[in-house]
């Protein structure tokens, strides 16, 4: 009786397991990209908001502070949004009829809130506080990018959490002093980790890693 | 699961059992002496056999298929969940910012809860307009900053989606201005007749705005009649105060300045509106700090085993009916008659007691003993030289008499036809009304009825309008504590369902029907405030308490009460004694799950009431634990189970009102049986004659006493305060504390702090309000009935129950238990993810989203403390989402939780005190339950802080962890429990 596989077989088997180890690597490899890529964290994505409200004007072109609109950034866990009463503080008097603004004067007019879409959304089992980061001097720019050059709002980092641990890990890699945190252009003077390590210690910031820090 | 409780007590071989122990001997339950093999069952498997299985009846005759094409379903939807991009989320600031108001951060906003109409003060967290907290308010002198398991449960019960949100009219919608027409031409008619047909029904209440309506009304309409009615009131307090003083008089007491305390059937520390300040000044006088302190004596004569009679240092179990004749011999013994009796030595050595601390004791009658006992202990009082400096008397709080006698008036003029408009507020007087006066069928011969209230309920259902009323939280309103303190009540938030409160529905009677609650609360006081009232009002606001308002003391002086010579004798045969459930009070907190799911301090009894019996009485009538029977008591009947509680009074019956509810809503229809079906309006409180039948067949009770138990050990240590002074090291004596380094784990140094609890078990009362309090801080889910019978509670923090002694007068301990935190904990080193870990201050972290829900922690645990969701619990209505602490995760199915030590007030404490570049003060961080403590038991802190109150507390001798021999190191410890018994009795 002849043989019932041909002597190829071999070869082509051999193959077959040397070519699943690389599928099962590939496989790991590719569900890892996809885990991090901008499909799934929205890193980069734009939102579309009820008005097209431009940071890059506002912050970049009038050098408007992070705070006059953003009031609660240094007290509490959540930085805030405007109520339409910050809006019309100016455009009564500029832009008073300009149709990009009708939503804000409905909004002034009725009292139904303007409707924000989120665009920095941390899921529900974290707990973040903005008035800590500022304080330790965090920058805003640091999580939320070059705000000042966004015509519209995108989520400038990934917001998973080894990207959070970057900072928590290495603190000295990222704060800056205090007084630098609403600056837009900062730049360290000379070696960031030389003044992130005085900072760290100035600032007392130790303990970031314990679970309990930002999951209860 | 259930049928493992099934076999048969041998209660003969339990007390030979416990007659041949020796030492102190601790035991949590009948089960447990008789080592049943349900209760093995509980010992060895923290779940009962098949309690993973889908529940019976849900899938038919499950089974493997069933079973595994379960899991497929489950294991697919679990992976592919976790998939699912995070929902968009919408940002809606507001349009012109409300002052004050920080997103993110809590405002506290003082008010009052009324309960039978008395006010214990409160503050409530809202966030961003959300009530979702309540906690005390130290300046009221009711609350002193602590709270009850009512006031705890509250927030649920505004955010309940069962509450009636719209006004009916013979079960249709209807419409304000719909009733107004109706009511305005009755009203009319009525006006022409002095309103001689016109009743208003409400519960007993306090406020002054309410007085005040009520004279505007009755002005109004001189004939017409308002009735009060409040089926837990203090109608049997008045009454005896009349005996004794010829007049209603409000007494309350101060416990600061007792020594000797002697309760005649009072549970002071739980139940009536001064039961938080009266544990703090029980615990304040109780807790002692070295051998050389001194501590007071409590005495309780009672039926039922109660937290008071728990707390006592000697506690003489008798039949209700039973108390006026120890009262009654004692007050002789007093006048130096030698008692006489089954009981006369242990009177006679409390005469003995109390003779020698003339006025620094307190003899408190119970709120629903008969009017007789009432007058002795005043008596007893005035004789003691207590009147003044432990017993004070004022002019009665509340406004009018509420008790049955004015209801049965009412009933008899339905009867008879004189009733044709009757306004109901806020009672429910077809489920509460004593059984006699057949208060629905009468209910049906008046021809325009009128319901106010929280619920479409029994009542409702029989009227012909109903008003939904608003939540205490929704309403302006004011109200008196205790001592007559007045506090104007401020809603947190507007009436969810468009609700009315009583003040509005009331005004619907005067002149101004149009005015909202707000203008007749303020338009009262400013009346009586002219002068810079708009300061005034702030003020009273602000701090939730009206100065100088506590009514002045009042001397009064008891007159011989003429039945003294004749002493009604105890009535023969079995007795039946109603009381307020601890849980559910009268019947109005029935829908309110957290207190449905609130293990009863003593029986720790969930989702039901039972037939509270003694030992004795179960061996001679031969009755079991969960038997079903009838109770047969002139000439009605109602059908229970039974429990034997150890401890309580043989030949008694106590039965708990407020279950049986027909028309309560979703949670709380149909638990229970209906006590109110027996009681009669002569005796509401206890009585003769009652017939107890035995029926076939078992009912079971989600009791709780069994679950998570610790198996021997040294668990709890007491001492009597005798053996402490002779021997202050009694907590570790016997016990193993393996030195540190006997450990496989490396050394962890904790170097900046350390958190750390101390739970004094001497001062805790067993009430509860720390369980509830956890509950509301921690979202903690509701598991049902079925839950509770598989061991499935969620609470973080338990209360255990040890008995210890004899079976029918056992001596009672608590156990607040809690996640321990151990420094070397068991649980941590078991989870394959990681999910739960040690922080460096010392926190035994829960990482929910880390969790695959294996359970290998809670099966290492040996607290016994970890709690698994197994059904997504927290799948909640919209409306009971709004009331979440927003500061804690709500964790989902498959997820294990447990107690974090508050870890979200640390955070918050640890954020503010980094900006304000300081480190954390003592006392910054206090935890729900430690608020929440009347008898301020649980200290919480640092323990790297030398002059912490918690590492004061840690250096006392009393101070031992539970099971340390196992080298957890607990970072929650126990100072052992003291008792102060009289030597005199004690040898007897």
């Amino acid at each position: 009786m002849s043989q019932i596989f041909h002597h190829s077989t071999n070869t082509f088997s051999r193959l077959t397991i040397f070519g699943a180890i690389f599928i099962l690597g590939f496989l790991t490899w590719a569900f890892g990209e996809l885990n991090r890529s901008s499909y799934v964290t929205g890193e980069g994505e734009s939102r579309e908001q009820p008005i097209q409200f431009s940071h890059a004007h506002h912050v970049g072109g009038l050098g408007i502070d992070c705070r006059y609109c953003h009031t609660t950034v240094e007290t509490s866990a959540f930085a805030g949004i405007p109520p339409t009463k910050t809006c019309m503080n100016c455009h009564s008097q500029i832009w008073a009829q300009s149709p990009f603004l009708a939503p804000v004067r409905e909004s002034w007019r009725t009292g139904e809130p303007l409707q924000w879409t989120r665009v920095h959304d941390l899921p529900d089992f974290v707990h973040f506080n903005h008035s800590i980061h500022v304080k330790k001097g965090v920058g805003c720019q640091t999580c939320h990018g070059q705000v000042n050059e966004m015509p519209l709002m995108w989520q400038a980092a990934s917001l998973q959490m080894e990207w959070c641990l970057q900072c928590h890990r290495n603190p000295e890699r990222y704060v800056r002093p205090r007084s630098e945190v609403f600056n837009m252009q900062y730049r360290p003077e000379g070696d960031q980790l030389a003044v992130g390590r005085k900072l760290v210690r100035e600032y007392e910031i130790d303990r970031l890693t314990n679970c309990s820090i930002c999951h209860y | 699961m259930t049928s493992k409780n099934n076999e048969d007590l041998d209660l003969k071989a339990i007390r030979a059992r416990l007659e041949k122990a020796r030492g102190r001997h601790y035991w949590r339950s009948l089960e447990e002496l008789a080592a049943t093999e349900g209760f093995e069952d509980w010992l060895h498997r923290e779940f009962p056999r098949q309690a993973s299985e889908w529940p019976e009846g849900e899938a038919g005759d499950a089974g493997r298929r069933q079973f595994l094409k379960l899991m497929g379903a489950s294991l697919a939807l679990a992976g592919l969940s976790a998939c699912t991009r995070q929902p968009t989320e919408l940002i809606v600031p507001y349009v012109r910012p409300a002052e004050e108001i920080i997103p993110g951060k809590p405002l506290f906003f003082a008010t009052a809860m009324p309960l039978s109409g008395v006010a214990t003060g409160l503050l409530v967290e809202s966030h961003m307009g959300r009530p979702t907290k309540v906690e005390g308010n130290a300046l009221h002198p009711a609350s002193l900053g602590a709270t009850d398991v009512y006031t705890q449960a509250s927030p649920l019960g505004l955010w309940d989606p069962d509450r009636s949100q719209a006004i009916t009219h013979l079960g249709e919608i209807g419409s304000w201005a719909n009733l107004q027409g109706a009511l305005s031409q009755s009203l009319s008619t009525q006006q022409a007749r002095q309103g001689a047909g016109l009743r208003i029904l409400t519960e007993s209440f306090t406020s002054p705005t309410m007085t005040g309506q009520m004279e505007e009304i009755l002005a109004l309409f001189p004939a017409a009649k308002w009735v009060q009615y409040e089926p837990a009131g203090f109608g049997m307090q008045r009454e005896g105060s009349r005996a004794a003083f010829g007049e209603p008089v409000n007494t309350y007491y101060s416990l600061e300045n007792a020594n000797v305390i002697l309760a005649l059937d009072s549970d002071f520390l739980c139940l009536g509106p001064a039961g938080i300040r009266y544990a703090r000044q029980f615990a304040n006088r109780r807790v002692v700090r070295g051998p050389k302190a001194e501590m007071n004596r409590l005495y309780s004569v009672e039926s039922s085993y109660t937290i008071t009679g728990a707390k006592a240092d000697h506690r003489l179990p008798v039949r209700a009916s039973e108390v006026e004749g120890i009262a009654r011999s004692l007050n002789e013994a007093l006048d130096g008659q030698a008692p006489s009796g089954p009981h006369a030595g242990w009177i006679a050595a409390l005469a003995r007691d109390l003779q020698a601390n003339r006025g620094a004791s307190v003899v408190i009658p119970g709120t629903w003993q008969s009017a007789a006992v009432h007058a002795i202990a005043h008596q007893i009082n005035q004789k003691l030289g207590n009147t003044g400096r432990t017993v004070f008397h004022t002019d009665p709080i509340e406004s009018g008499d509420s008790s049955e006698a004015g209801l049965r008036e009412l009933t008899a003029e339905m009867e008879a036809g004189q009733v044709e408009v009757l306004a109901i507020a806020g009672v429910n007087p077809v489920y509460t009304a004593p059984a006699d006066l057949n208060f629905a069928q009468r209910l049906n011969r008046v021809p325009l009825r009128i319901h106010l209230s929280l619920y479409q309920d029994e009542t409702s259902a029989l009227c012909h309008w109903h008003i939904p009323q608003s939540h205490y939280l929704e309403s302006w309103s004011d109200a008196r504590a205790f001592d007559g303190t007045v506090t104007i009540m401020q809603p947190l938030i507007e009436p969810l369902f468009g609700g009315r409160s009583a003040h509005e529905f009331l005004a619907a009677f005067t002149a101004q029907p149009q005015r909202s609650g707000y203008d007749i609360v303020r338009g009262y006081w400013q009346k009586r405030r002219p002068q810079n009232f708009e300061m005034w009002w702030r003020r009273a606001l602000h701090d939730g308490v009206v100065e100088g308002t506590a009514l002045p003391a009042k001397a009064a002086s008891p007159r011989a009460p003429a039945s003294a010579a004749s002493p009604a004798p105890a009535a023969e045969g079995m007795e039946v004694v109603f009381r307020p459930d601890p849980s559910v009070y009268d019947g109005r907190f029935a829908n309110n799950g957290w207190l449905q799911e609130l293990p009863k301090p003593i029986d720790k009894l969930t989702w039901g009431n039972a037939a509270l019996i003694g030992a004795g009485t179960a061996q001679r009538l031969n009755l079991q634990n969960e038997d079903l029977v009838s109770l047969h008591y002139k000439g009605r009947t109602v059908t229970a189970p039974v429990w034997i509680q150890p401890g309580h009074a043989n030949e008694s019956v106590t039965v708990h009102l407020g279950y049986g509810r027909e028309r309560a809503g979703r949670v709380g229809s149909g638990v229970g049986f209906n006590a109110y079906a027996l009681r009669t309006s002569d005796a509401p409180w206890m009585g003769t004659g009652l017939e107890i039948r035995k029926l076939p067949g078992k009912f079971p009770l989600a009791i709780t006493q069994q679950h998570h138990n610790l198996e021997g050990r040294h668990i709890v240590q007491s001492a009597t305060l005798q053996e402490y002074r002779e021997n202050p090291d009694f907590a570790h004596e016997g016990v193993h504390n393996p030195p540190p380094e006997l450990s496989l784990y490396p050394p962890f140094t904790y170097d900046s702090y350390a958190w750390g609890m101390a739970i004094d078990m001497t001062a805790c009362t067993g009430c509860n309000a720390c369980v509830v309090a956890c509950h509301s801080e921690n979202n903690i889910p509701v598991v049902g009935k079925q839950g509770v019978l598989m061991g499935r509670e969620m609470h973080w923090l338990r209360i255990d129950t040890y008995h210890e002694g004899h079976l029918d007068n056992p001596h009672t301990h608590f156990q607040p238990m809690l996640c321990q935190h151990c420094e070397m904990a068991p649980c941590e080193v078991v989870c394959p993810v990681a999910a739960t870990t040690h922080s460096a201050e010392g926190l035994n972290e829960m990482t929910y989203n880390r969790c695959v829900g294996t359970r290998y922690c809670s099966n290492n645990c040996p607290y016994k403390v970890r709690r698994f969701n197994f059904f997504n619990y927290a799948d909640y209505a919209e409306v009971q989402r709004l009331g979440m602490n927003p500061d804690v995760t709500i964790r989902t199915r498959g997820v294990m939780e447990k107690c974090t030590y508050c870890v979200q007030r640390i955070n918050e404490a640890r954020i503010e005190a980094k900006r304000e570049d300081r480190r954390i003060r003592d006392g910054d961080i206090e935890t729900a339950c430690q608020t929440a403590c009347p008898a301020r038991a649980i200290v919480f802190g640092d323990i790297n802080d030398p002059n912490s109150r918690v590492s004061q507390l840690k250096k006392n001798e009393l101070n031992y962890g539970v099971l340390a021999e196992l080298n957890t190191r607990p970072r929650t410890t126990y100072l052992a429990e003291l008792k102060n018994p009289n030597p005199e009795i004690e040898k007897a």
